[in-house]
């Protein structure tokens, strides 16, 4: 039987055992400055009163690149190798909560990008462990897409 | 009192295995010492910054133990303009007369990888495969390319431009010319910038050697005026290299913007006076982006003016006139010192081959780097 289990990258950066999952930021209490990943000292005022805020599942496509080769191990640790490596996109989603947040985004084709169009957050296994256990971490779909798929 | 260069000393960019950086940065200094005709015990103090060499001052062993305060300095891509801003510091507040700025590095092949917490970065942002730097400057360019106008051809020109400076440069690593064609047939790295139209991490060193301008005429009948010699790093609200993420509810300009603008103001002369210019070309893009920023042209002019050879040697605003980053390579240290290097030169008339026409009295340097750190130097005549 096959290792089904999964962990996130990181704790503390999403929602996560969750239907509907979601970024943690932090939002200042002195003077409102959100951020992302949640911080306990706000860079723009500078108090230590910080509480944790989920941020927007949806956004728009603020900019976009590639990523063509697989990256240095370490630190990069996806399970894929030079010959098996996929190449893959990131980019900077635009959220209500006034931040750009820079994430992976699904779709692999620079060309069915488009800047602008509206995205969603995903959690999706980028690598797994020696045992077997998916590695999760978050990324930004096609709103559209995620729309089909569901 | 005002700081003036005297001398410039460059080891050629590259490859040159067996040989450290120390070597080079020493070779450096000898050929900026002999250019300024002074001699190593008649330096008082410098400023010596290096990536890969973790104890850069240890260069004294190769030049003289003359116990002089030869400080280390980092800044990353921006680490040149931190040693001769304060080189000319040192002399500005009456600290030394005679003060030297150094610059060394030797890279591994490949795009720089680094533990993420030396970056001050989570480790989760590196394991995903997102804390590359080259992600950075596709997606500004990217984005700048949608909000103003700038097609590919044009990043196919600035690359194919400063190969072709490089290829008239023999202490330039890529000495050969590649068409517009050959830049836009290379594979996408990260889109929309291609192979050919980045900088690689390479090796190499440079120095300069700085005197009191009332002190210049003793060493040079053509000393250059250090006019302004500006740090600044990343405000909040910029989009920023290794940005986890960007506050849209502050604005703010790029670092290169704020240190252009304090530059400008500290020396009395505005953009419109700059005739030759180096800037930070980590990529085709970057040059397009920081000609704007540096307020030498407006947001989309670079279309029409990169077309029009506006930036070629001969054009009326020469850019990377020695190939820049794309044909030289990037040790990091040496990078900035390289551009004085090669404005020096131009400004005082002896830039050989690459000699640009109109004797220019204004030149203009501008480096930009992680973590949001960038540079500036006017220097004129």
């Amino acid at each position: 039987m096959t290792n089904t289990k999964t962990i996130p990258v990181a704790e503390d950066l999403f929602t996560w055992p969750s239907d509907d999952p979601r970024l943690i930021g932090s939002q200042c209490a002195d003077c409102g400055l959100v951020a992302f990943p949640a911080a306990d000292l706000c860079a723009r005022c500078g108090s230590g009163k910080t509480d944790r805020r989920t941020l927007a599942n949806e956004g728009t496509l603020w900019t976009f690149t590639t990523q063509g080769f697989r990256p240095p191990t370490p630190p990069y640790n996806g399970n894929d190798t030079a010959e098996t490596f996929q190449p893959y996109t990131v980019g900077y989603v635009e959220l209500a909560d006034g931040l750009l947040v820079e994430a992976r985004l699904t779709e692999p084709d620079p060309e069915a990008l488009t800047i602008g169009q509206r995205m969603r957050m995903v959690v999706l296994p980028y690598s797994v462990a020696d045992d077997g256990t998916q590695i999760l971490t978050f990324a930004f779909a096609p709103a559209g897409a995620v729309a089909e798929e569901a | 009192m005002e700081a003036v260069i005297i001398g410039v000393g460059l080891h050629p960019f590259g490859r040159f295995p067996g040989k450290s950086a120390i070597d080079m940065g020493a070779e450096a200094v000898r050929l900026a010492l002999a250019d300024a005709g002074v001699t190593w015990p008649q330096v008082q103090g410098g400023y010596v910054g290096s990536l890969e060499v973790s104890n850069p001052d240890a260069i004294v062993d190769r030049l003289g133990l003359t116990g002089i305060p030869l400080r280390g300095v980092f800044n990353g891509c921006a680490t040149a303009g931190t040693a001769v801003s304060l080189a000319a510091r040192a002399i500005e507040t009456g600290e030394h007369d005679l003060t030297i700025a150094i610059g060394m590095d030797k890279h591994p092949r490949g795009a720089f990888a680094a533990d993420p917490s030396v970056a001050g970065l989570p480790d989760w942002y590196a394991q995903t495969g997102m804390m590359l730097t080259t992600h950075f400057f596709g997606m500004k360019i990217n984005r700048y390319m949608h909000d103003h106008g700038i097609t590919e051809r044009t990043l196919a020109r600035v690359a194919a431009k400063n190969f072709r400076n490089a290829s008239g440069n023999e202490k330039a690593w890529r000495r050969q010319a590649l068409t517009e064609e050959e830049i836009l047939a290379s594979p996408v790295l990260n889109y929309p910038l291609r192979q050919f139209m980045y900088c690689g991490p390479d090796e190499g060193a440079a120095a300069v050697v700085l005197c009191r301008a009332d002190q210049a005429h003793k060493y040079t009948s053509t000393p250059v005026r250090v006019r302004a010699s500006v740090l600044r790093s990343r405000r909040l609200g910029a989009f920023e290299v290794q940005s986890l993420a960007v506050p849209t509810v502050e604005n703010a300009p790029s670092p290169t913007v704020d240190a252009s603008l304090a530059a400008y103001e500290a020396a009395g002369i505005g953009p419109e006076d700059v005739q030759i210019a180096q800037l930070q070309d980590t990529d085709a893009g970057s040059e397009i982006i920081h000609m704007a920023e540096n307020g030498l042209c407006k947001d989309g002019e670079q279309e029409r003016l990169i077309a029009e050879g506006a930036t070629e040697p001969g054009g009326r605003l020469p850019v990377n006139t020695d190939g820049g980053l794309i044909g030289n390579g990037e040790p990091i240290g040496a990078s900035g010192l390289r551009q004085i290097h090669e404005v020096v030169h131009q400004l005082r008339g002896t830039a050989g081959a690459r000699q640009v026409p109109g004797s220019p009295r204004v030149g203009y340097t501008h480096l930009y780097g992680m973590p949001g750190v960038s540079a500036v130097t006017i220097l004129s005549t």
